[in-house]
């Protein structure tokens, strides 16, 4: 079958591989109908993961039908159309029955790989390291997916690949950052970072009662989409946001800050130049530059919710100013699973339509041109969605 | 559970060894101090050395190979390990299941080569068991060891006997976790590798140190308890190589090219 391989640094590349078969008797194959590229996935396409192998398979948005199961498997049959979380569950174990489905103890046979590295280790994913376990990725036309009772779901007839995919990982993303933030009915939020989970957060923050939803990023054609949901927009390259965020709420800040941003932030201020700096020389491994702004600018006793991929040390981070503030910080990788049906039934009654961050539809075989224009053309490209076949 | 410490610098040579090497290492280092050159500066230290020796009755060469020659005393019979020897392990994980449950798994030792990774087969009789594991270099090692101690649902000590490949004595503990969560299995150990710290520095290089490897096989078991399996990625497909029927083709064409018809009888394209 067709995969998208990683080689390197920059370097992906669509090979013929094997492909997958049951390993465990809690195991399905899956045919792909759809994938997706993610934003998570240009880390791994920038060199900032580490225990990556060449050859191994990327990708972790994906759905398609059920063509195989294992003995053990009893709510899924051949001919199912599901989608698949991006993280590998149990269902057994302490995290995964108290709904902490990313932070299951069993899914990761890389574990005390993971915990040396993290102090602990969380689930499985799909696509991403041998620190999370190694499995193949979804980016090809097959794959295996680990314990089908618990994570995939069943989709039915009238939704299509296109409107469900993104249950697999970013619409929950940026509904659960949404929801870290406790919304009061009213309240203002603001999201740094416009791109796909962004978008999902904004959309997500007035499902959950937000009165007003601030977002902020550099490039026209993302704040565009940010105000297509109602979003008011700033944009970081026209002075400071924290200053503007400051004005706009009467002096209070906003209630809650999203970071849909991550490590990779962008920023031409005295901090965001050390932060190159440092990572250039190897002496910081994360940029948090987002981070910082959001803290700055959210009011006392506020919440920070964190969505964006950090990886390891951060500098200069101003500790000394969230304590003082009162500030609740809320991170981590989604709990797919806690939110999929629920955002099911809103797609099924027209609530949402996720199709809206598609901006590129490319065939497997192009993945490359794919990762390039998501990384390098950030002003066209928001979302590539791939076709395996 | 109070954790005793032991000494560690103390007395591992004989009576008769310290004697002489107090008397060998004094001429020596008096010796080395007349002679005023470099080569004296060395017997001096050497000497100097041998007459530590025998003065502490500690040596650290002993130590770094696992052995004492000196006696062990009144615990001699039953000492596996003797204080200061060996490397200490101490390593635990939180099992959702009863601790009754945990403990008879545990207890029937058959099923501890379902995840304990190197074990190749443990036969018990009665309360002594045989045991075979695959060491590092994929050597077997063998041992025979005894349960001295075993409190049903809650403890099982083990020391082995001597004549073994390996020397080692440790508990497993089984306790009830807080909150309902299960059961807390904590293995406290002290093994004896061949070949002392020696060997064990060697068996670090070659692969893992036994500390990561029992926490990897305590994750395993956690997994097979509370998911009825041990989730693989063994036999994953993946990218980067060339699948074996295309190196199959390049090796035959390679081989049509160089000599068109003289391939080895014993040449078999499946096995490569």
């Amino acid at each position: 079958m067709k995969a998208v391989c990683w080689h390197g640094t920059h370097d992906v590349r669509v090979e013929q591989v094997p492909e997958p078969t049951v390993l465990n008797t809690q195991d399905a194959v899956v045919k792909i109908t759809l994938s997706a590229i993610c934003g998570s996935d240009l880390h791994i396409y920038d060199g900032y993961i580490p225990f990556m192998n060449r050859g191994d398979i990327l990708g972790h948005e994906f759905m398609g039908e059920v063509v195989q199961v294992g003995r053990e498997v009893k709510n899924l049959k051949a001919g199912d159309r599901v989608v698949v979380p991006f993280a590998i569950s149990c269902g057994r174990c302490y995290y995964c029955q108290k709904g902490l489905w990313s932070l299951c103890d069993n899914s990761n046979p890389n574990a005390p790989l993971c915990e040396k590295m993290f102090g602990a280790s969380g689930s499985g994913l799909f696509g991403y390291s041998h620190i999370y376990g190694g499995f193949a990725g979804g980016q090809a036309q097959y794959a295996r997916v680990p314990f089908a009772d618990v994570g995939p779901l069943k989709i039915p007839a009238d939704v299509t690949d296109e409107q469900a995919l993104f249950l697999s990982d970013i619409f929950p993303t940026g509904y659960m950052a949404a929801e870290n933030c406790n919304i009061q009915p009213g309240d203002v939020v603001a999201v740094w970072g416009c791109g796909p989970v962004g978008q999902f957060a904004i959309r997500s923050a007035y499902m959950l009662g937000a009165g007003r939803v601030i977002a902020i990023d550099s490039y026209p054609a993302r704040l565009d989409m940010a105000r297509r949901g109602k979003a008011e927009t700033l944009n970081y390259e026209d002075g400071d946001v924290v200053e503007k965020l400051n004005e706009m709420t009467g002096g209070r800040g906003p209630d809650a800050c999203i970071d849909a941003v991550g490590m990779e932030a962008h920023g031409k201020t005295l901090d965001a130049i050390y932060d190159r700096a440092k990572q250039a020389a190897r002496l910081e491994t994360d940029r948090p530059h987002a981070l910082r702004q959001a803290i700055r600018a959210c009011r006392k006793g506020g919440t920070i919710s964190i969505a964006g991929v950090y990886a390891g040390l951060v500098d200069k981070f101003p500790i000394g100013m969230a304590f003082a503030k009162g500030l609740t910080f809320k991170m981590g990788q989604t709990h797919v699973q806690r939110y999929m049906k629920m955002l099911l039934e809103r797609i099924q009654s027209g609530q949402i339509d996720p199709s809206f961050v598609i901006t590129h539809r490319m065939r497997i075989d192009d993945a490359a041109d794919g990762y390039r224009a998501f990384r390098y053309q950030p002003e066209e490209c928001l979302k590539v969605v791939l076709n395996p076949s | 559970m109070q954790i005793i410490t032991h000494r560690k610098h103390a007395v591992n040579i004989t009576q008769a060894e310290r004697i002489a090497s107090a008397v060998g290492g004094g001429m020596l280092a008096a010796l080395g101090i007349g002679r005023r050159s470099p080569a004296g500066v060395a017997l001096a230290l050497i000497g100097g050395d041998l007459l530590r020796r025998g003065i502490t009755g500690h040596s650290y060469a002993y130590e770094a190979m696992g052995i004492r020659t000196a006696p062990l005393g009144q615990g001699a019979e039953t000492t596996a390990v003797p204080y200061e020897l060996g490397i200490r392990v101490d390593k635990s994980i939180t099992i959702g299941k009863p601790r009754a449950e945990v403990y008879r798994f545990w207890r029937t030792l058959p099923n501890l080569a379902r995840f304990m990774k190197n074990l190749i087969a443990v036969e018990e009789t009665g309360n002594r068991s045989h045991w075979v594991v695959a060491g590092p270099g994929g050597r077997r090692v063998e041992w025979d060891a005894v349960i001295h101690n075993e409190i049903p649902d809650e403890l099982i000590a083990w020391r082995t006997l001597p004549g073994g490949d390996v020397a080692s004595a440790g508990s497993v503990w089984f306790c009830d976790a807080p909150g309902g969560r299960g059961c807390e299995v904590l293995i406290e150990l002290q093994y004896n590798p061949p070949a002392g710290t020696f060997g064990a520095v060697l068996a670090l290089l070659a692969g893992k140190e036994p500390g990561q490897q029992i926490q990897e096989d305590l994750h395993r078991l956690k997994m097979l308890l509370e998911t009825g399996e041990i989730l693989t990625v063994e036999g994953q497909p993946a990218g980067g190589a060339p699948e074996p029927a295309e190196r199959d083709r390049r090796v035959q064409r390679a081989s049509e090219e160089s000599f068109p018809a003289s391939d080895s009888p014993a040449y078999n394209p499946v096995s490569l």
